[in-house]
Formats: C-alpha cells, sequence, structure tokens
C-alpha cells in the first residue's frame, strides 16, 4: 500500500445554476482541479465520475466519460461510481484504491449533480430511490420522511427538541456566510427555523439541504510523487467505508446510523487517531437530525449527548471541533453526486490553510463523513497535513 | 413515484396477503420476504408465515411534502410499526379521528394506495389503524 494525497482541488459555485448545464459544471470544477495540480491532461490515467441520478435531473447517464471528455481528457478510462448520496465519497474511496494499490499514479475524481431543472416532487421521487423503492418509495415515503422518522424517535429515546435540530442550521448558514462557494450566504435564527413550512414533521424546510446544482473535482497522486504537483499535499491517512439495509424500518435502531460507527472505526484505526484527535468534521448534514446522529456515531460526543452540544456552541467554527465549515450540506448545497467530493475539498482548504474568514486555526487533522440513502453507506476519510 | 405496474402486481400476493417468511434453522421473521436470512445467512429452510398486521407505532411523521404520485393525498400520516411478530414495516397509518403516537397500538386495514391517472391501475395496499 501506497500513501495518497490530494493534490489538486476545483469547486464550482453550488445553488440554482440556471445558466450552466451538466457539462458546464464540470468543466469548471475539473479545469480548476488540474490547474490547482499543475498537471497536464495526459498525465491522468484514469477518472472515477460520481452522479447519483443524472438520468431523473438531466436525462443524461454516462457521466463518467462526458466529465472525462468535457475537462479535456482524452479516451481515459472512466467509471461512473453511484450510491446514492454516498456517491462521491464512494468515487474518492475508489480513486484511493486505485493509487494505494500502485495500480494508477495520477487520478482523477469529480462529482456533480444538476438538480434544478425538474420540479420539487420529481426531485423529490427521484432522491427517494436513494431509499427503498418497493417497501418505502412506493408506499408515498420521502427521503425527508425517512429522517423525520429517525428525529421523531431520536426526541422519544433522548429527549432531542426542534431547537436543538434548528441550531444544526442556524450553525451552518454562519459558517456559509463565509462561504463564496455557498448557495446560502444568509444568516438565519432558530425562529426562522421553527416557524418555516413543515415538510415532515418534525422536519422543516430549514431543517432540509436544498436542491442544489454543483460540481467537484480532485486529483490524488503517490504522496511521494505528490510534491511535483503541489506543494501543500494533503494525505488521505484512511477511507474507510460500509453499508447496511436499504430499508429503514429493518435496522435494529432508528436513532444512529450503525454502517457510519463502523465505517468510523475502521478509519480511526487505520489513521491511527481517536475521535479527539479531530479538529475538523464535514459530515453528512442532509438534515438537522443528521448531524446530531453523525456526531454521535463519529464518537466526538456519547448517544444522545450531541444535539445540547450543538446546541450550546461546542461544534461552531473554531469552537473544540468545528463542524461544517463550508456551511455542510444546508449551509453550503447539496447537489448530491458532489457532496462526498466538495466534503474532501473543504477539508483539503482547510488543512492548506485556504479558507480564508472560515479557517480554522489548528486544523491539522480534518475528517469527512459522507451517508447514502437513510444509512445504507457510510463511508468515511481522514486527511492530514502530509509531513 | 414509479408508475410500476408490474412490480407492483409481482409483490400483491406478498402485500395483499400479508405474507412474511420463516428461517426454519435460526427463527427469524421477515416481512416483507427475504431470499437469505440476514441473521444466519442461509437460505434453505425459508417458510412462508401469514402475520396478523397488529402492531405498535415505533415512529411516525406527517408528511406534506409528498413525492409526485401522492400529490393529492397530501399531508399524510405515514409509521414504522413494530408488528406483534417481530418485523418492523413503514406504512401509512389511517387516523380515524384518533390521536397517533409512539407507542399506539395498530391493526391493519386494505386501503387504496394510488391510481395511475385517471383511467389507469389503481393500487392497494395495506395501511394501519389505531386499535
Amino acid at each position: 500500500m501506497r500513501d495518497v494525497a490530494i493534490v489538486g482541488i476545483g469547486l464550482t459555485r453550488f445553488g440554482e445554476r440556471w445558466e450552466h448545464g451538466l457539462r458546464e459544471l464540470m468543466a469548471e470544477a475539473g479545469v480548476k482541479a488540474l490547474t490547482d495540480a499543475r498537471i497536464e491532461s495526459k498525465d491522468v490515467e484514469i477518472v472515477y465520475g460520481s452522479t447519483m441520478a443524472s438520468g431523473r435531473f438531466a436525462g443524461q447517464e454516462h457521466v463518467a466519460a462526458l466529465l472525462a471528455d468535457q475537462m479535456g481528457l482524452k479516451n481515459v478510462p472512466a467509471v461512473r461510481i453511484e450510491n446514492a448520496c454516498a456517491s462521491g465519497g464512494s468515487a474518492l474511496r475508489q480513486g484511493y484504491l486505485a493509487v494505494a494499490g500502485g495500480i494508477h499514479d495520477i487520478v482523477v475524481v469529480g462529482g456533480v449533480e444538476k438538480m434544478t431543472d425538474v420540479t420539487t416532487a420529481e426531485a423529490t421521487t427521484a432522491l427517494g430511490g436513494a431509499g427503498d423503492q418497493e417497501w418505502e418509495l412506493a408506499q408515498g415515503i420521502t427521503f425527508p420522511g425517512l429522517y423525520a422518522l429517525m428525529a421523531k424517535r431520536h426526541m422519544h429515546e433522548y429527549g432531542t427538541t426542534e431547537e436543538q435540530l434548528a441550531s444544526v442550521a442556524v450553525k451552518n448558514h454562519e459558517n456559509a456566510s463565509k462561504n463564496k462557494y455557498a448557495q446560502f450566504r444568509k444568516k438565519i435564527t432558530i425562529d426562522d427555523v421553527l416557524k418555516s413550512r413543515v415538510v415532515s414533521d418534525p422536519l422543516k424546510v430549514f431543517d432540509c439541504s436544498p436542491i442544489s446544482d454543483g460540481a467537484a473535482v480532485v486529483v490524488l497522486a503517490p504522496l511521494e510523487k505528490a510534491r511535483q504537483y503541489n506543494d501543500t499535499p494533503i494525505t488521505i491517512a484512511a477511507s474507510s467505508q460500509a453499508s447496511d439495509t436499504l430499508r429503514l424500518a429493518e435496522r435494529e435502531k432508528l436513532t444512529e446510523v450503525k454502517a457510519a460507527q463502523i465505517a468510523a472505526s475502521g478509519a480511526y484505526r487505520t489513521a491511527k487517531v481517536s475521535p479527539k484527535d479531530i479538529n475538523l468534521a464535514e459530515v453528512h448534514d442532509c438534515f438537522t437530525i443528521a448531524e446530531i446522529m453523525a456526531m454521535e456515531d463519529l464518537g466526538f460526543f456519547e448517544k444522545g449527548k450531541a444535539a445540547k452540544a450543538i446546541f450550546e456552541g461546542e461544534t461552531a467554527l473554531n469552537s473544540r471541533l468545528s463542524v461544517n465549515t463550508s456551511g455542510g450540506l444546508k449551509g453550503c448545497g447539496h447537489p448530491v453526486g458532489a457532496t462526498g467530493i466538495k466534503q474532501a475539498v473543504e477539508v483539503v482548504m482547510q488543512l492548506r490553510g485556504e479558507a480564508g474568514e472560515r479557517q480554522v486555526s489548528n486544523a491539522e487533522v480534518g475528517l469527512t463523513h459522507n451517508v447514502g440513502g437513510s444509512g445504507a453507506t457510510a463511508v468515511v476519510h481522514i486527511m492530514k497535513r502530509s509531513n | 413515484m414509479e408508475k410500476a405496474s408490474a412490480s407492483s402486481w409481482r409483490r400483491m400476493e406478498e402485500r395483499y396477503n400479508l405474507l412474511a417468511n420463516e428461517c426454519k434453522n435460526c427463527g427469524a421473521v421477515y416481512f416483507p420476504q427475504r431470499i437469505v436470512c440476514r441473521k444466519c445467512g442461509r437460505h434453505t429452510k425459508m417458510e412462508s408465515r401469514k402475520l396478523s398486521g397488529n402492531g405498535t407505532v415505533y415512529s411516525y411523521t406527517r408528511t406534506h411534502s409528498p413525492a409526485d404520485a401522492f400529490e393529492e393525498e397530501s399531508p399524510y400520516l405515514i409509521g414504522v410499526i413494530e408488528l406483534d411478530e417481530g418485523p418492523r414495516v413503514e406504512g401509512h397509518i389511517v387516523e380515524n379521528g384518533k390521536e397517533v403516537t409512539i407507542g399506539t397500538k395498530v391493526r391493519p386495514v386494505f386501503r387504496r394506495m394510488y391510481a395511475d391517472g385517471e383511467e389507469g391501475l389503481i393500487h392497494y395496499h395495506f395501511k394501519f389503524a389505531p386499535v
């Protein structure tokens, strides 16, 4: 196994990008990543492209070849990776494995989703495919509905409150206000969240990540060659993944994501770090309850204690642990296939010290947590500044 | 929502009759049915078993932002029901004017779910009602 580094990053602004289609988004992020890595297109050996539902959202499948083509990579092998909302993290892991295993040196991993060309009901249906089509979606159980079922049970078992849920969104909007790539730059209050329209109770519009367009790309290289391409390569210290039942009701508990717990413990073991060594984390806050469960699943807080801690500011920017400095899925936006890769881009920016207004002062070790569906896939990566 | 008549019909017997299956090796009960037992990993002694459909509300939510086939019904109450025989299943809850919360006892009812347009097939499904 070789050490693997991220040597290039590229990101589009997330949001409603009416003027840009799938290919323009991919080309924009792709060119930025290649430029950042000071790499020539002929050096790229393979492309992993992630999208969850480009066929449903844009009528376009076969997206990895399109990504390679649009960013100017001629005839390279290109492979699409799909794992619902964890597509990006899963693609990053495939790229990592290819470099770590010595099969390829320079690997491009890119993710994209173009979601705003369809109606909200069509988007809700497309996203519902992340759950069990025959036994959840076919009964009208939407994706927010699944997380609402988890939230209701979490409130029942641990006394979690709607104000505590809301505080996740308030924190992430605060961080997003400092991020030029973010969909929402406006700060909100607890009251704004509580008074917003109910989507699936107890979750309101401001408890939910938005429908977004965007793309994110990273370039990977073996660490031993990384400085040819970048002065501050960031090492991927661990890449870990797990799965679980697609259907939520069948899981042992609704108040945790077991796949995330398993992926996290694998990642900590490989990276030889513990939760207290992590300075910043980009976690999968598709809904506010998801960030609360993530904090518990990743071992940052005891079960049932995270909601209160978040409410009290323990995960705010430059507190003990800075969580979702990009604004997370909630504030920065959630173009599904791009999200897992955007999380890595944010951690790289932080570890390089290039995060500007939202820079974490002690950024040495960062973590990403990307979840697919209601928890049927989870991917955790740990990244460090390279020695 | 897929207007997937074929897949809807394929599962009709199982859904209409609440047919679970039971692994005779380890005793685990599955609804919906599984081909391979998740608990013991074997598939040789999976036998069909009819459920009562009675159970308890394990969690619930009222959905106001539906998938497109369910727009007419919105808002509607869905729940995770812990069936008396063990398996948990998602389903609609028909309130019949009664209050529903975690722990509410429910029984199965057979209801119209949605139609494929004005002249298309009508899809039926089990739902749950407070006892």
